[in-house]
């Protein structure tokens, strides 16, 4: 039996027929795509020359393609290729604005349909060995878009190239607006579809001239989402909604303590259950497969199964502070080292210290973890809500031996992703199934199957110390941070040669403010534990750490903790100004109502600039009551701003839930929280009042999906409880601090 | 068998009587607009109406469905009209959307039983669903809307 570790094994070799290209072709291709960067292939050359007319777009209106990323028909429609995934951040209509806006389209014409998975539509977020086509980092915007504005770019001129030659009229003389060519001076106009198939006979310009931001005309408006409509009657599909004819449904037992297999079981009641077709050993544990769901489930309860049940106590979460604590006196792997950070703390004139700590986390998106699998002779698709359809690729190809063309990846809608998706564990599943038994298979985790075998966002232990010189001012800042590494865990081959998890450390080792004296050093924990990305990484906890140690130095410096904040801005005036517009909307310094306070946070997270303010009340039980968040974002120019409001909104929530009550224990080698009545998150009744600023900007996109809610909120509401109780919240979930008054 | 009422239509099932009926809806009916987000009725994403009630499909065994009138999102309105699905489009309230028939369905009812709720009794009704996406500010604009636009 393969443990997770075998199967992460295989991932490292590389892939077949790797080659890096830069693919410059004399035909209009990927040259446009790929013109910076290496990319290795693990598929087959995307040929732009081939262009088959999807059946669904043709009838009278054959499309010409226009390389690798989009088709216009006779009639002027425009498809685009989707690479990314939906999962609640409105990705697809934001693509669909970007196409709209560069290509200089009617928006209510372009459509788009699924990307197959080729190096073409790689993310350039995850280029590099077995990398590819993603969705995560909040990278949809600020890194696809901008490939996907040089392939409109560049059809765009050629477009105009052709115009003007049947007219005989220099290019400079024609304008682009609703999918129509026109000539001013003669008032001449050709429809985009009366111009695709010349331009789609021409060379791609090699840099085409990308349209400056402040004469957008589209993007940074306020768009209805294309997704709402069929998210309101039901007829939205997600990955557990697929439905193929023969389909069987498979639920996994699986060994509730990470890592381990079984010794032997015994089938022979689960096999005769109703509606029972099989029972399938895989890597991850025994499959039982059957016409329904319910059926699965009920005979999964049959089956009788000599689990390897051992385990190391040492790694119980009751131990683990006292394990993260040993580590956390022993030198780690340096991510920052400015100036002599030790010296400075030795000749500070005011030392501080103080020690944080978080939980380990689960992302629990809404829909439980499944994928669909059809394995045949051939051939192979799968059906899945998926974070990183290139993993996808790649475990399909491992697992049923078939070349990429003989593979297909479909991605349905996800019902939330957060990062969980990002690995697949899942769509492994559901292809051993089906590669076993030739047949369509769905394979689905229960909420307790999904709860209890995740990849959870790391635990961590963090020695802060600080020195202030006798104005306040800070002259050494040192942070160790304890934790288990994510990329060693999933993706070894991307840890820096040092040995730095710069997962670890985002949030820690790059804080823009300034800071003479700068060391940062990480210690990687050891443990049995799953890990994997939860909805910003490093940053949910550094933010929480790094912004609730500040507000001590602010304290101890006797300062205003804005004040504060914004001395140390001079050089990043962008967050600088981010912060002044929190303090502004939310009245800071002017009074509050009788036992509200205030608590503030700045932070930089995957570039975007972030503030909050947070309103807190404390009763005489100890219990939190957040009134209101005040958040501001500058992430550059945007797509959709109600999408960023969205996901502001949606973020505070996210981060807020952590903070206040969500922490997963081990006990005994599992997971001990199986469902949400011991994974407590956040509801309707707890919700703070939002409002939220976006930075108008032209500025180059940034990113949006994690920094705009989720990184502040927990420092924000922790400074607050400060201001409110004096008492210093050094630990998530803030349900462990006593609050109570004596 | 069983025989189910769902959405005006009647349907005879051929399952064990106590399946949950949210797992009759989603694989013998093919209805998949009801989701599964935990099966402890803990997280309202199964809900449903029984006679016109919100009840928790996954805590509903077919055999108490059989014979009364089931409502499921399908069968809320014919094409999206109904007043709570015009809010949650005009305010854009779904993000991943996946928790959201069963918040509309919920809606629905409390807006059919208070036209003009109260705060406390929009949250004591929405409190039994989790959103992970944390849409619960614009579902509260939404209710309102709705209340609203009926002159309540």
């Amino acid at each position: 039996m393969h443990k997770l570790g075998e199967l992460l094994a295989e991932d490292r070799e590389p892939a077949q027929g790797r080659r890096g290209f830069l693919k410059v072709s004399a035909a209009w291709g990927g040259g446009l795509l790929v013109s910076h960067v290496f990319v290795d292939s693990v598929s087959a050359d995307v040929s732009a020359a081939a262009n088959p007319i999807d059946p669904k777009t043709a009838g009278s209106a054959p499309t010409m393609g226009l390389g690798a990323w989009l088709r216009i028909g006779r009639d002027g429609s425009v498809v685009f290729m989707m690479s990314q995934s939906e999962m609640g951040q409105g990705s697809h209509t934001g693509l669909a604005m970007v196409v709209a806006e560069e290509l200089d389209a009617s928006y209510a014409n372009v459509n788009y349909e699924q990307a197959p998975v080729e190096a073409a539509y790689f993310n350039p977020r995850y280029i590099g060995l077995n990398g590819g086509q993603g969705t995560g980092g909040s990278s949809s915007i600020s890194q696809v878009a901008p490939v996907l504005r040089l392939a409109c770019a560049a059809a765009r001129t050629l477009l105009v190239q052709v115009a003007a030659a049947r007219w005989g009229v220099p290019m400079p003389e024609c304008s682009t607006d609703a999918s129509v060519v026109t000539h001013g001076l003669s008032g001449r106009r050709f429809g985009y579809g009366e111009l695709a198939e010349d331009a789609s006979r021409l060379t791609a310009p090699e840099k085409p001239v990308l349209k400056n931001p402040a004469d957008f005309k589209l993007l940074g408006r306020p768009m209805p989402r294309r997704d709402t409509p069929a998210k309101v009657n039901g007829s939205a599909q997600y990955g557990l909604d697929v439905i193929l004819p023969g389909m069987l449904t498979a639920v996994v037992a699986r060994n509730p303590v990470f890592g381990r297999g079984y010794r032997s079981f015994d089938d022979s009641l689960a096999k005769r259950a109703k509606g029972v077709a099989a029972v399938v050993p895989i890597s991850a544990g025994i499959a039982v497969v059957a016409d329904t769901f319910w059926r699965a489930r009920s005979a999964r309860e049959k089956l009788k199964v000599d689990w390897d049940a051992t385990f190391d106590p040492a790694f119980d979460s009751k131990h683990l502070s006292a394990t993260m604590e040993s580590l956390m006196r022993t030198p780690g792997i340096v991510a920052r080292n400015d100036g002599d950070a030790q010296a400075a703390f030795a000749q500070a004139a005011k030392k501080i210290s103080a020690v944080y700590e978080s939980q380990y986390l689960d992302c629990s998106p809404l829909e439980p973890m499944n994928a669909t699998a059809w394995v045949r002779g051939d051939r192979c698709e799968v059906w899945a809500p998926m974070q990183f359809q290139s993993r996808a690729l790649s475990a399909a190809q491992r697992i049923t031996g078939l070349s990429p063309e003989r593979i297909t990846i479909h991605t349905t809608y996800l019902g939330g992703g957060f990062g969980r998706r990002f690995f697949h564990d899942f769509v492994e599943q559901a292809l051993e199934v089906s590669t076993a038994l030739k047949k369509p298979v769905k394979l689905m985790f229960t909420r307790e199957d999904d709860m209890t075998h995740s990849f959870y966002r790391p635990a961590s232990r963090n020695l802060l110390e600080a020195g202030l010189d006798e104005h306040g001012n800070i002259v050494s800042w040192r942070h160790k941070a304890v934790s288990k590494s994510i990329l060693g865990f999933l993706w070894p081959e991307r840890v820096a040669k040092t040995g730095l998890d710069g997962t670890a450390t985002q949030g820690a080792s790059n804080l823009p403010y300034a800071l003479p004296n700068y060391q940062v050093e990480w210690v990687p924990l050891v443990s049995p534990a799953p890990v994997g990305i939860w909805r910003s990484v490093g940053d949910s906890q550094n933010a929480f750490v790094t912004q609730s140690f500040m507000d001590e130095l602010a304290y101890a410096a006797g300062k205003d903790p804005y004040e504060f904040r914004r001395a140390l801005l001079e050089k990043v005036p962008r967050l600088r100004a981010v912060l002044d517009l929190v303090a502004e909307k939310a009245g800071w310094g002017q009074p509050l109502p009788a036992g509200v306070f205030r608590g503030i946070a700045a932070v930089t997270c995957y570039g975007a600039l972030a503030a909050q303010v947070a309103e807190v009340s404390v009763d005489a039980e100890g219990r939190i009551n957040v009134l209101r968040i005040v958040a501001a974002l500058d992430a550059g120019w945007v797509a959709n701003p109600d999408s960023v409001r969205q996901q502001a909104e949606g973020g505070v929530m996210y981060g807020l839930s952590a903070a206040m009550g969500e922490e997963i224990t081990i006990a005994q080698g599992r997971v001990e929280q199986t469902n949400f009545h011991q994974y407590p998150v956040m509801r309707f009744p707890q919700m703070p009042k939002v409002e939220f600023h976006l930075i108008r900007s032209t500025e180059p996109a940034l990113s949006v999906g994690e920094p705009a809610g989720t990184p502040c909120v927990a420092p924000a509401v922790a400074n607050a409880v400060f201001a409110a109780t004096g008492v210093r919240m050094r630990s998530m979930p803030f349900s462990k601090v006593p609050l109570r008054r004596a | 068998m069983i025989s189910l009422r769902t959405n005006g239509k009647s349907r005879r099932v051929d399952v064990e009587p106590d399946t949950p009926l949210l797992w009759v809806l989603r694989e013998q009916l093919q209805l998949t607009g009801t989701k599964y987000g935990c099966g402890i009725g803990l997280c309202g994403a199964c809900t449903v109406h029984l006679d016109g009630q919100p009840v928790r499909a996954c805590q509903t065994p077919v055999s108490a469905a059989a014979g009364r009138r089931v409502t499921t999102i399908e069968g809320l309105s014919a094409d999206s009209s109904h007043p709570v699905q015009q809010a949650w489009v005009e305010l854009q309230v779904p993000q991943c959307g996946y928790c959201q028939s069963g918040q509309i369905m919920t809606a629905a009812a409390l807006l059919h039983e208070a036209p003009n709720p109260s705060d406390a009794q929009i949250e004591a009704a929405m409190a039994g669903h989790i959103c992970r996406c944390g849409t619960y500010p614009r579902v509260a604009a939404a209710i309102r809307w709705v209340a609203n636009r009926k002159g309540g």
